[in-house]
């Protein structure tokens, strides 16, 4: 080693087992926080709901109640009304951990029942919508990076500016009028057609079910209904992905090193996919990942246009009906899928981003 | 001449808002193979215009005019095609920061071999035994280790060689250095300067150092151009116009050095500040600043003049012909031995 | 070693710094040379203009229920007639005098409380930080329309609670940004000479921290301004905000969805909202370009 090498400090060493052990501890860490953040998210469900200013029992058994003191009381002991608020919180804790969310007050069956039935019909939407979504927007996105300024790029800012700007539920009744009620194009409603049976049950997607037992036609007809919620629920998060893969791309491309590697000679189509995109998928990723929660509520907005028997209807009926433990239990749920999509992501950083993994 | 690039009435306009600007104008130069020549000037002054020009990189909207001819043929007007093939290839850069040249995701082993490939067409286990011997010869320790390594575990010095062993992968010949040194620590600037030194002897390389640190030149290079305002004000060997400068500005830039032997005397500064794009005064563009400005300074352009075997001038007045030599400067081992009792052993 | 002169009393160059602090960037945006900006500008101030003189303007009462109901475009109603047989150009025209000062109120109030709160968080730091911090991740862990469904629902549907439910839901991005600019901005040079010329605390923070905070936060609800208006008609459109018989827009929309054969009643209003969002988008992306200081310079070359 000559001595010009003296003077500067060695290459620290990274141990390939070393590497493992960060990336689990990062994860552990994660789940630390989920788990945490679980418990506030209890806890302002909880809070908010007992905010009703009126009395749930009465909000519940409607008329009833007015007239019919023993059964408020059976309601109110039923619920645990009667007892402090506290008392109540950590009765509710134990039994969450019980598996027990409670007794939905609209279906009269166990929350959980509930959601496992609601939950895989916006899962599916979901996915699509999010998938499609980020296809469409990433791509669209370094297409007007690459075009900076000149038309497909003004045209693509313009559009998915556009996307962002439309109320949801009205681009889902002008979709719904014009696609299924004038053309005829896609079917309007449900997630399969009133005269099918939905494929074998394996994962509540219809069309992972259906593809899995090799029953075509339902794949099809599932895929058809889908497509209508879908590109709706999509529309917005295009956007969203468009604007931010460009801003991104932009920001990047203005850097000293995707300058040096056109001063290599490289290809165009490497610089800007190796230099530029990957760098950029970081900020992507967690964009898109907010999307995926975002698409969520989206279908609060989208699933009732379109009979989709999702958890959108059912959290709003809930939030209407003062369901509390309906109204808790799919606030849980939307924090669980909100911290397992946090964990994804931050998973995919360490594997695009070298920087994260060692730091 | 049979010089490796030729420069002649290189101009280049780019576009503002008041319309286009030279950023560079009418600037003529060659360096041969194997030498290492210096361009010096501040920021504002087109170097790093010069530099883009040959790869033609230049921003979009730049107009360039004259002549680039690299060993023979003219760069400007090719395709982007045939510059792509070109860039890296046959001229290759450093830029100035290591921390944002090199890139902070990709692998060193990827971001030192994929031009190599695309240039050279070697395979890929050849083409990171190449890599590794580059890392050895610009004095990267443990080079295999270093290949699997990212920008971001090394320090600014060694991300500099690192930068420099990535300009020479694909074995190009003529390199340039646009301020190789400026962003790292004066204990490292040394070696950097030592490494591109021994890389231009030791690989018949010409190389083109960018900068406005005269110290720095002073070290590498055996000819200067200084630059001011996009336009040459001086050019010659670097040991002549340290020692006895015949341009006011070279003179300033000298004077504004801190030298050894001084004593501790206050730094004399140039007053004033070079103009932005746009702004170059008529006439002699230093005149505001300029200690000897004749009336005849604001409104005739100064040519480069041939003041002696290899030495241009752009001062008609020639006001520091028979000045002694400069205050500050420092030795340089290319120095034609003392020209008077200033120059130390 | 650069030539330029720096005076050798002031080596740190804090004059510089100071003087850097006092020239202000404008926070008035300058949009003629946008054509997207004007546009913008343009539609919300027709829209403004609407909004106030709706009275004087629109062809009827909003709440008359004296026309054939469900009646298709014409010469007498412009957009028809809906379910109760009003007018809907009108009622589409009164919808403005909800939305847009609402909006507005809306806005300002998330911009204020998070600024105040994202201001003490970063001014002070430690557990008032800590606390307030993990109240606005709690706030964002749930997507905006769910938390502001359950907050309405629980206080009642009425367009009070919803704008306070969507209020509940946007302060946090206020409150996340402005922490981070007084976090960066308390170890600026500006603010370092500041104190060491002798500024106390909370001069410091009003005087120097916040107008080169202002810039940002503007920038943000400029853009937020949008997100609003979807949400409080979101709200609205599920029945937890406006309660018949106002003529809000998105409950409009609702009853379109009641009665999709006739594409009129809920392709209007909700062709209002459309505008006026994108509107505020437009001069959101604009002004974000303008003093983003990246973007900016990129532009100017």
């Amino acid at each position: 080693m000559s001595s010009a090498s003296v003077t500067e400090p060695a290459v620290p060493r990274p141990r390939t087992g070393a590497r493992h052990r960060d990336l689990r501890r990062f994860l552990l860490q994660r789940l630390g926080t989920g788990v945490v953040l679980l418990i506030g998210i209890t806890l302002v469900a909880f809070v908010v709901t007992h905010l009703v200013p009126g009395d749930p029992a009465a909000a519940n058994l409607g008329q009833r109640a007015i007239g019919d003191p023993a059964a408020v009381a059976a309601f109110r002991h039923q619920y645990g009304l009667d007892r402090p608020l506290p008392v109540q919180y950590v009765v509710y804790l134990k039994n969450l951990l019980h598996g027990n969310l409670g007794i939905s007050e609209q279906s009269h069956r166990p929350v959980l029942t509930d959601l496992a039935e609601y939950i895989p019909a916006s899962i599916e939407l979901a996915l699509f919508a999010i998938v499609l979504s980020t296809v469409v927007g990433v791509g669209l996105g370094v297409i007007a990076a690459v075009f900076s300024n000149r038309w497909p790029d003004n045209v693509i800012r313009v559009v998915s500016l556009a996307g962002v700007s439309m109320p949801i539920f009205w681009v889902a009744l002008v979709a719904f009028y014009l696609l299924f009620f004038k053309l005829g194009w896609l079917p309007g409603g449900g997630r399969l057609d009133p005269t099918q049976n939905p494929p074998t049950h394996l994962t509540g997607l219809f069309t992972v079910d259906a593809a899995v037992h090799g029953q075509w036609a339902l794949f099809w007809s599932a895929l058809r209904h889908l497509v209508l919620p879908g590109l709706v629920l999509a529309i917005y998060t295009v956007g969203v992905l468009t604007r931010f893969t460009r801003a991104s791309m932009l920001e990047i491309m203005g850097n000293d090193y995707v300058r040096a590697a056109r001063l290599k000679g490289l290809p165009e189509r490497v610089v800007i996919l190796r230099h530029v995109l990957r760098p950029a998928l970081v900020s992507i990723i967690t964009v898109a990942g907010v999307a995926f929660g975002n698409l969520l509520s989206g279908t609060v907005l989208v699933e009732n246009i379109f009979s989709w028997p999702g958890i959108g209807q059912y959290a709003y009926h809930s939030a209407i009906n003062l369901d509390l433990p309906a109204i808790m239990g799919v606030s849980l749920f939307v924090a669980l899928v909100y911290i397992v999509v946090n964990l994804v992501v931050d998973l995919l950083y360490g594997v695009i981003d070298p920087r994260i993994r060692l730091s | 001449m049979g010089a490796l690039l030729q420069v002649d009435g290189l101009s280049v306009a780019l576009p503002t808002r008041s319309g286009y600007h030279k950023a560079v104008d009418d600037l003529s130069f060659a360096v041969d193979a194997g030498e290492v020549m210096g361009i010096a000037g501040e920021s504002g002054s087109g170097k790093t215009m010069t530099a883009l020009s040959l790869f033609g990189l230049l921003p979009n909207g730049a107009r360039v005019t004259g002549s680039i001819r690299l060993d023979g043929t003219e760069l400007l007007g090719l395709t982007s095609k045939q510059l792509r093939a070109i860039r890296g290839r046959q001229i290759a850069m450093v830029s100035q920061d290591p921390s944002t040249a090199l890139h902070p995701i990709l692998p060193i082993g990827t971001q030192l071999t994929e031009h190599m490939r695309y240039h050279l067409g070697v395979t890929k286990t050849e083409a990171m035994t190449r890599a590794a011997e580059l890392l050895r010869t610009v004095r990267i320790p443990d080079p295999e280790q270093a290949l699997r390594s990212y920008a971001g575990q090394f320090s600014g010095g060694m991300r500099q060689r690192i930068a420099i062993a990535v300009a020479l992968a694909a074995e190009p010949r003529l390199l340039v250095a646009d301020e190789p040194t400026t962003a790292l620590d004066v204990t490292v600037q040394a070696g950097i300067l030592r490494l591109l030194d021994r890389l231009c002897r030791e690989r018949g390389m010409a190389v083109i150092v960018i900068t406005h640190d005269l110290g720095v030149m002073s070290a590498v290079a055996r000819r200067l151009y200084v630059m001011y305002a996009g336009r040459l004000a001086e050019a010659g060997p670097t040991s002549e116009l340290i020692a006895r400068p015949r341009h006011p500005y070279t003179r300033g830039l000298l004077d504004a050095l801190p030298h050894p032997e001084a004593g501790g005397a206050p730094l004399v500064p140039i007053g004033g500040s070079p103009p932005s794009l746009g702004r170059v005064p008529a006439g002699c563009p230093f005149h505001p600043r300029c200690r000897y400005a004749q009336p005849s300074c604001a409104t005739d352009r100064p040519e480069p003049r041939l003041i002696a075997d290899t030495h241009l001038l752009a001062c008609p007045p020639d006001p520091l012909r028979a000045a002694p030599a400069a205050e500050g400067g420092q030795d340089s081992p290319a120095a034609d031995g003392g020209q008077d009792g200033r120059a130390a052993p | 070693m650069t030539v330029s002169a720096r005076a050798p009393l002031d080596p740190l160059g804090t004059a510089d710094a100071v003087t850097r602090r006092r020239r202000l960037r404008p926070v008035t945006p300058v949009p003629w040379r946008r054509p997207l900006a004007l546009t913008g500008l343009a539609v919300i101030g027709a829209w403004v203009v609407v909004a106030i003189f709706a009275p004087l303007i629109a062809p009827d009462n909003p709440l008359a229920q004296k026309f054939t109901i469900l009646a298709g475009p014409s010469a007498a109603n412009w957009f028809g007639t809906d379910e109760l047989g009003r007018d809907v150009f009108s009622r589409v025209l009164f919808g403005a005098r909800i939305t847009l000062p609402l909006a507005v109120i809306l806005i300002v109030s998330a911009m204020i409380i998070g600024a105040v709160l994202g201001g003490i968080a970063g001014f002070f730091g430690g557990w008032v930080d800590n606390v307030i911090m993990r109240l606005a991740d709690l706030v964002f862990a749930f997507p905006g329309i769910i938390l502001a469904l359950a907050i309405a629902a629980a206080l009642g549907p009425q367009l009070r609670n919803a704008v306070i439910a969507v209020v509940f839901v946007s302060w946090p991005s206020y409150a996340r940004l402005v922490r981070s600019l007084v976090l960066s901005a308390r170890s600026a040079q500006y603010v370092v000479a500041s104190r060491l010329l002798g500024s106390s605390g909370l001069r410091v923070l009003f005087v120097d921290i916040r107008p080169n905070a202002a810039g940002p936060v503007l920038v943000l609800a400029a853009l937020d301004i949008g997100n609003a208006v979807l949400l409080l008609s979101g709200l609205s459109f599920l029945g937890l905000g406006a309660q018949p018989p106002t003529a809000e827009w998105g409950a409009m929309v609702a009853e379109g969805a009641q009665n999709f054969n006739d594409w009129w009643v809920g392709l209007f209003p909700g062709l209002a909202i459309l505008t006026v969002v994108l509107a505020f988008n437009f001069i959101g992306d604009s002004l974000r370009d303008m003093l983003d200081p990246r973007t900016a310079r990129a532009m100017r070359v």
